[in-house]
C-alpha cells in the first residue's frame, strides 16, 4: 500500500474575524498549504473539506475563489471530528492509489456562545436538554469521581494549556492565567468554570498530502482514523437520552486510537508529542487515559508531575490546545495536525517539544465521533 | 406534553425492552439499539432511581423555554439503564451520589395557547422539591 506523506500545511489563525468570511478564511489556509507544498492549479486530483456549520458547498467556494475547482470535491461533516474525517477520506485515497496528491482543509466560523446544535429536535432544546456544557460538566463530575480528579487538576490544565498558548501567535488567547483565577472564573455548570471551557471560534486549516515514503524528508502520516460510538455509555459524545450501566464498552476515542496505533505500528510509549481534544479541562484529562498515556485513574499524577507540560516528558497540547485557541470545529482536528508537523520538523518555535518524531492528535465530539492521526518526522 | 416519553397515570416513563438481549431502552424503541434485534415491548419505568451524575444549567440555552437556573443529570434504575433528565434540584451541592431520585412531572413553560407545557423530571422527594 502507498505511503502518505505531509507536502504542506496551513493555518488561518482562531479567533473572531467579524471581516472576513468563511471562503476567506479557507482561501488563506489553502494557498499557504499548497505555497509550501510547491503545488498550483492542476496540482491535486481531489480535495476533502471538513466544516460542521459552514453549510453548502463551502470546500467549492474556497476552491472557486482560487479558481481551483474541476476534481472533485467532498464536503464532510464529522462534528468536532469534521477535519478528522476529511484527513481519513484524503489518505485512504492516496493509498488505495486512487489520487496521488489531495488536498484537506477544516473551516468554520462560529457564533458566540453555546452552539446551537440541529443535533437535537425542538423539545429537547424546549425542555433544556441541549446546553453541551451540561453534557461534559455530567462527564467531568464523573471522572473525578472515577479517577480522583480535583478542581485543582481542572485548573492545571488549564493554567498548562493557556502557558503553552502564549507562544502560539495563531491562537485566540495568547495570555496565561493562574489557577485562582480559574477557579474564580463564573460556574457554567458545575464543576466545570468559564476559563475551563474552549469558545466556538473561527478559523481554518490545510493539509497537502502526496503519495511517498518519507524518504524527501517529509512527515509522514502514518494513521489517520474515524471512528464512531458503540451502544451503550450514557454520556458517550453520541449524546443519548439513556444508556446501559455496563462501564466496560470502550469510547468511540479508544476505538480511534486503537485503530491508529494499529494502522501506525505504534503504541503510547513511543509517543513524543501529542495534541488532544481539551473541549474542557476533564476532556483532556480523559483523553490522557483513553490514549494510554496513563492507566485508567493516573490521569491526575500524570499532569501533576509534569508530564504534559513543554519541558516535560511528554508535552500535550503545545498549541495552547482548544483552550488557548478556541474551537471552530471543522478546523480543529486539521489545526492539531498543522501545529505537530511543524513540531515534527523543528518549526515550532518558543513551543517547540526537542527532538519529537512520533505525534499524535485526538479530536472527538457529537456524533459521536473520534478522529486519531499520527505523524512521523 | 411531549408525546411518546409519558404513560397515562402514575408518573413514569414509557420505555421499552428488547426480547433479545434484555435491555431497557428510553424512550421506546422498536429495534434495539444495542442488539439491533427487532420487535422491542413496551416497558414502564417507575422508579425511584439512584443519583449518578448531576450539574446545575446557569444560563438559558438556546431555544429553551424553562426557568434557570436548573437541574441536570443522569438517574440509574433498577432495570439496568441510566436515563438523563432535569433535575428538581438546582444546587449541585444539596445532591449526593446514590441518593433515591423519584420521578415526577413539572411545569416547564406556558405555551402561546396558554396551555402548560409540562416535561419529566427527577427529584429527591416524592413529590418533588
Amino acid at each position: 500500500m502507498t505511503g502518505v506523506e505531509v507536502a504542506g500545511v496551513g493555518l488561518h489563525p482562531f479567533g473572531r474575524f467579524p471581516d472576513v468570511s468563511l471562503p476567506e478564511m479557507g482561501v488563506a489556509a489553502v494557498s499557504r498549504a499548497l505555497a509550501e507544498a510547491g503545488v498550483g492549479r492542476g496540482g491535486f486530483q481531489a480535495a476533502f473539506c471538513g466544516t460542521a456549520y459552514g453549510g453548502v458547498a463551502s470546500g467549492h467556494k474556497v476552491l472557486g475563489a482560487l479558481g481551483m475547482t474541476g476534481p472533485p470535491i467532498v464536503d464532510v461533516e464529522a462534528g468536532c471530528a469534521s477535519g478528522a474525517a476529511a484527513l481519513m477520506l484524503a489518505a485512504a485515497s492516496i493509498r488505495s492509489g486512487q489520487y496521488d496528491t489531495v488536498l484537506v482543509m477544516g473551516l468554520e466560523k462560529m457564533p458566540k456562545g453555546i452552539i446551537r446544535s440541529s443535533f437535537f429536535s425542538p423539545w429537547q432544546e424546549e425542555a433544556g436538554f441541549s446546553p453541551a456544557p451540561a453534557y461534559f460538566a455530567l462527564r467531568a463530575q464523573r471522572l473525578m469521581a472515577d479517577s480522583g480528579i480535583t478542581k485543582d487538576h481542572l485548573a492545571q490544565v488549564v493554567v498548562k494549556n493557556r502557558r503553552h498558548g502564549a507562544h502560539n501567535p495563531d491562537a485566540m488567547f495568547t495570555t496565561p492565567v493562574e489557577a485562582a483565577a480559574v477557579l474564580g472564573s463564573r460556574v457554567v455548570c458545575e464543576p466545570l468554570h468559564l476559563w475551563m471551557l474552549c469558545t466556538p471560534n473561527e478559523g481554518a486549516a490545510a493539509v497537502v498530502l502526496t503519495a511517498g515514503d518519507g524518504s524527501l524528508g517529509r512527515v509522514r502520516l502514518a494513521a489517520a482514523v474515524l471512528r464512531s460510538h458503540l451502544p451503550g455509555p450514557v454520556l458517550s459524545e453520541s449524546t443519548p437520552m439513556s444508556g446501559t450501566t455496563d462501564d466496560t464498552v470502550p469510547s468511540a476515542s479508544q476505538l480511534a486510537v486503537a485503530a491508529a496505533y494499529d494502522e501506525a505500528g505504534v503504541g503510547p510509549g513511543d509517543l513524543h508529542v501529542v495534541e488532544c481534544q481539551d473541549t474542557d479541562a476533564a476532556r483532556e484529562l480523559l483523553a490522557y487515559e483513553e490514549i494510554g498515556l496513563c492507566a485508567a485513574g493516573g490521569a491526575g499524577a500524570l499532569l501533576a508531575e509534569g508530564a504534559t507540560a513543554l519541558g516535560g516528558r511528554l508535552p500535550v497540547n503545545p498549541s495552547g490546545g482548544l483552550l488557548s485557541k478556541g474551537e471552530p470545529l471543522g478546523a480543529s482536528g486539521l489545526g492539531q495536525v498543522v501545529e505537530l508537523v511543524r513540531q515534527l520538523r523543528g518549526e515550532a518555535g518558543p513551543r517547540q517539544v526537542e527532538g519529537a518524531r512520533v505525534a499524535l492528535a485526538h479530536t472527538v465530539g457529537r456524533g459521536a465521533n473520534a478522529g486519531v492521526a499520527v505523524l512521523v518526522g | 406534553m411531549h408525546e411518546g416519553l409519558f404513560a397515562d397515570g402514575p408518573p413514569r416513563l414509557a420505555a421499552s425492552r428488547c426480547g433479545a438481549c434484555g435491555q431497557h431502552h428510553f424512550p421506546r424503541a422498536d429495534v434495539c439499539p444495542y442488539c439491533s434485534a427487532p420487535g422491542s415491548v413496551a416497558a414502564e419505568l417507575f422508579g425511584p432511581g439512584r443519583l449518578w451524575a448531576w450539574t446545575a444549567v446557569n444560563a438559558a440555552p438556546p431555544g429553551y423555554l424553562g426557568e434557570v437556573p436548573y437541574g441536570f443529570g443522569v438517574v440509574e434504575f433498577d432495570e439496568g439503564i441510566r436515563v438523563l433528565g432535569r433535575l428538581t434540584e438546582a444546587d449541585p451541592g444539596k445532591l449526593t451520589a446514590g441518593q433515591p431520585m423519584h420521578l415526577v412531572v413539572v411545569p416547564l413553560h406556558t405555551d402561546a395557547e396558554g396551555r402548560t407545557v409540562v416535561t419529566y423530571a427527577f427529584s429527591p422527594g416524592p413529590g418533588g422539591s
